[in-house]
């Protein structure tokens, strides 16, 4: 009898384990390093001093500022959206709630493109309430506003689906047993269900930042491209790339890159630390 | 108990169950108005408007050949490149469950890269990777390969695009999945072949194909990240939802929204099917 301890049977032989591992490696490696690398190697390629200077053009800087603005406008008022969604959908039962459900997770099936182009049927010279808004004034479409309603087309679902499964999990009984002892709703949402929501919240709020700033199908559908007028940072790195300033291009998507790294460090943060108070596990 | 019961099933038709709690009117209207300014309202536009150019005249444009080709080439590269990551995916999933390697979890963290990176940002990143100058484009230009600027380039940044799907749907019931079933199977003298396809498999399959279903619907309508790379040559790489802008530009409404709504038409018959083939196998998984 040979006294080695047979392997286990659950086991993968080594030889498998390190091909899996060496292949999911080499896909990471190819697929999603590589252009990740190859923003910030083009944003250097001409040096620090170039890579600087597309900071420095007016246009870039009116992108920013358009970006943060949109961003300061549509992420609020998703937020509202999105407690206010979660709070009628969990703590209620009513008729058509899978619907209103079904409803929330439609723009993330949707072409971004379609996301601009609704609006552009509805608010343009041609739409349906275009001519009301453009005979007093409003412009929306090629304007400020049509880039707001897109953005927020595209990003509402965030904060809600982070929300919604967590508190169909913590049920109602804390928000009872608080409204049984006389707190009204606002006492009882803010001191109750707030706080037990807030890690999640904070997870959805961050999603919907960082897909706000960066989207561009639908943006670039509405905006009409109006150089720092209506090019937030996104459409504003096409038309340079277009005009072939692939230095400014990839300094200004560099930037962009690095938010993204930045919100996929903090959610692995998190995920590991608040991992049963966002129901990762329910998540899909 | 049974009095009450009695009365529950005999109640009349209502449309909310009394609660204890507050505040349902003001967020349920809330809601309801914030989603009918933001998306019902709109979505009635895309359904309605086509229709300006009468029957015949959705068909001219949603039959012409160049559209035909645009959602031929859109439909076809996502289910291409979801099918890429359905294999891939999988692997990536299985190594990060079961395995321990160094910088495992930067590459866990990473996967959701395609979420948080603005499409744009990718689809210039990708085209200058895969040009015929590129880093990876260069080592294909020497065999007659070319991927930036045909159909190929299109796939590529549709697999950037779909990338985390597969891995999030399977890496959870991946980790759910007790070892002591395995370990069972294998006592009972399974080989770790037929362990793993009538074991594991089973389990697992249906979450592959949630994240097929939703790296395809991603897939079909992104943007920003193929156009940049596809080169834009009509009948051959031109996508979809960039025809649907080339019609704004032209001011086109109808038949941009004609080709909108053939889009998301033919997106809901496919989410239908797959939805299909999903409960049909989860119910075979729990017999």
């Amino acid at each position: 009898m040979s006294d080695k301890t047979p392997a286990s049977p659950t086991r993968d032989p080594p030889w498998l384990k390190w091909t899996l591992i060496g292949v999911a490696l080499f896909y990471v490696l190819v697929v999603l390093m590589a252009p990740l690398l190859a923003v910030f190697i083009e944003a250097l390629r001409k040096g620090e001093a170039a890579f600087f200077a597309a900071f420095q053009e007016p246009a870039a800087f009116s992108a920013i500022q358009l970006t943060l603005l949109v961003t300061a406008i549509a992420v609020p008022l998703n937020t509202v959206f999105g407690l206010a969604a979660a709070w009628a959908i969990t703590k209620f039962d009513f008729f058509g709630k899978s619907f209103l459900t079904t409803l929330i997770d439609l723009p993330l099936s949707v072409s971004p493109v379609i996301s601009g182009l609704v609006y552009v049927l509805l608010y343009s010279i041609h739409g349906w309430f275009g001519p009301f808004f453009i005979d007093r004034g409003i412009e929306i479409i090629f304007a400020v506003p049509g880039i707001v309603l897109a953005t927020t087309l595209v990003t509402f679902p965030y904060v809600a689906r982070e929300l919604i499964p967590l508190m169909q999990q913590q049920g109602t009984d804390e928000e009872a047993a608080a409204a049984t002892l006389g707190a009204g709703p606002w006492r009882t949402f803010f001191l109750v269900t707030l706080p037990n929501v807030k890690w999640a919240l904070t997870f959805g709020v961050l999603l919907c930042t960082a897909r706000a700033m960066g989207e561009f199908g639908a943006v670039s559908v509405v905006s009409g491209h109006i150089r720092g007028l209506t090019s937030t940072m996104p459409l504003h790195v096409e038309i340079l790339y277009n005009e072939y300033n692939f230095v400014a291009a990839f300094a200004i998507a560099s930037l962009l890159a690095l938010f993204a790294l930045v919100t996929l460090g903090v959610k692995a943060v998190l995920e590991s630390r608040f991992e049963a108070e966002l129901a990762a596990a329910e998540r899909t | 108990m049974s009095v009450t019961d009695a009365s529950a099933s005999a109640k009349r038709w209502r449309f909310r169950e009394p609660s204890a709690l507050g505040g349902f009117w003001p967020s349920f209207s809330f809601v309801v108005l914030y989603l009918s300014i933001i998306v019902l309202i709109p979505l009635a536009a895309l359904a309605l408007r086509p229709w300006e150019l009468g029957l015949e005249g959705v068909w001219r444009v949603v039959s012409s050949e160049r559209t035909v080709a645009a959602l031929k080439l859109s439909f076809g590269a996502a289910a291409i490149a979801a099918s890429v990551n359905a294999v891939f995916g999988t692997i990536v999933a299985w190594a990060l469950v079961r395995y321990e390697f160094p910088g495992k979890r930067v590459i866990d963290a990473l996967v959701d890269l395609p979420f948080a990176l603005p499409t744009a940002v990718a689809g210039i990143a990708l085209a200058s990777i895969y040009a015929p100058n590129g880093l990876i484009g260069a080592a294909f230009a020497p065999h007659d390969i070319r991927i930036a600027y045909t159909p190929v380039g299109v796939m590529v940044a549709l697999v950037f695009i779909g990338f985390p799907f597969v891995v999030r749907a399977v890496q959870p019931v991946l980790a759910d999945l007790d070892r002591d079933v395995e370990e069972a199977a294998a006592t009972l003298g399974a080989s770790r072949w037929r362990t793993i396809s009538q074991v594991i498999w089973p389990a697992i399959a249906p979450a592959i194909l949630t994240g097929f279903a939703l790296a395809f619907a991603r897939a079909v309508g992104e943007y920003g990240s193929v156009i940049f790379i596809a080169g834009n040559i009509p009948m051959v790489s031109e996508i979809a939802p960039l025809l649907i802008v080339i019609k704004l530009e032209e001011f086109d409404y109808a038949g941009a929204a004609a080709i909108g709504l053939a889009m998301l038409c033919v997106s809901f018959v496919m989410l239908f099917l797959l939805n299909g083939a999903h409960a049909l196998m989860t119910r075979r998984g729990a017999a």
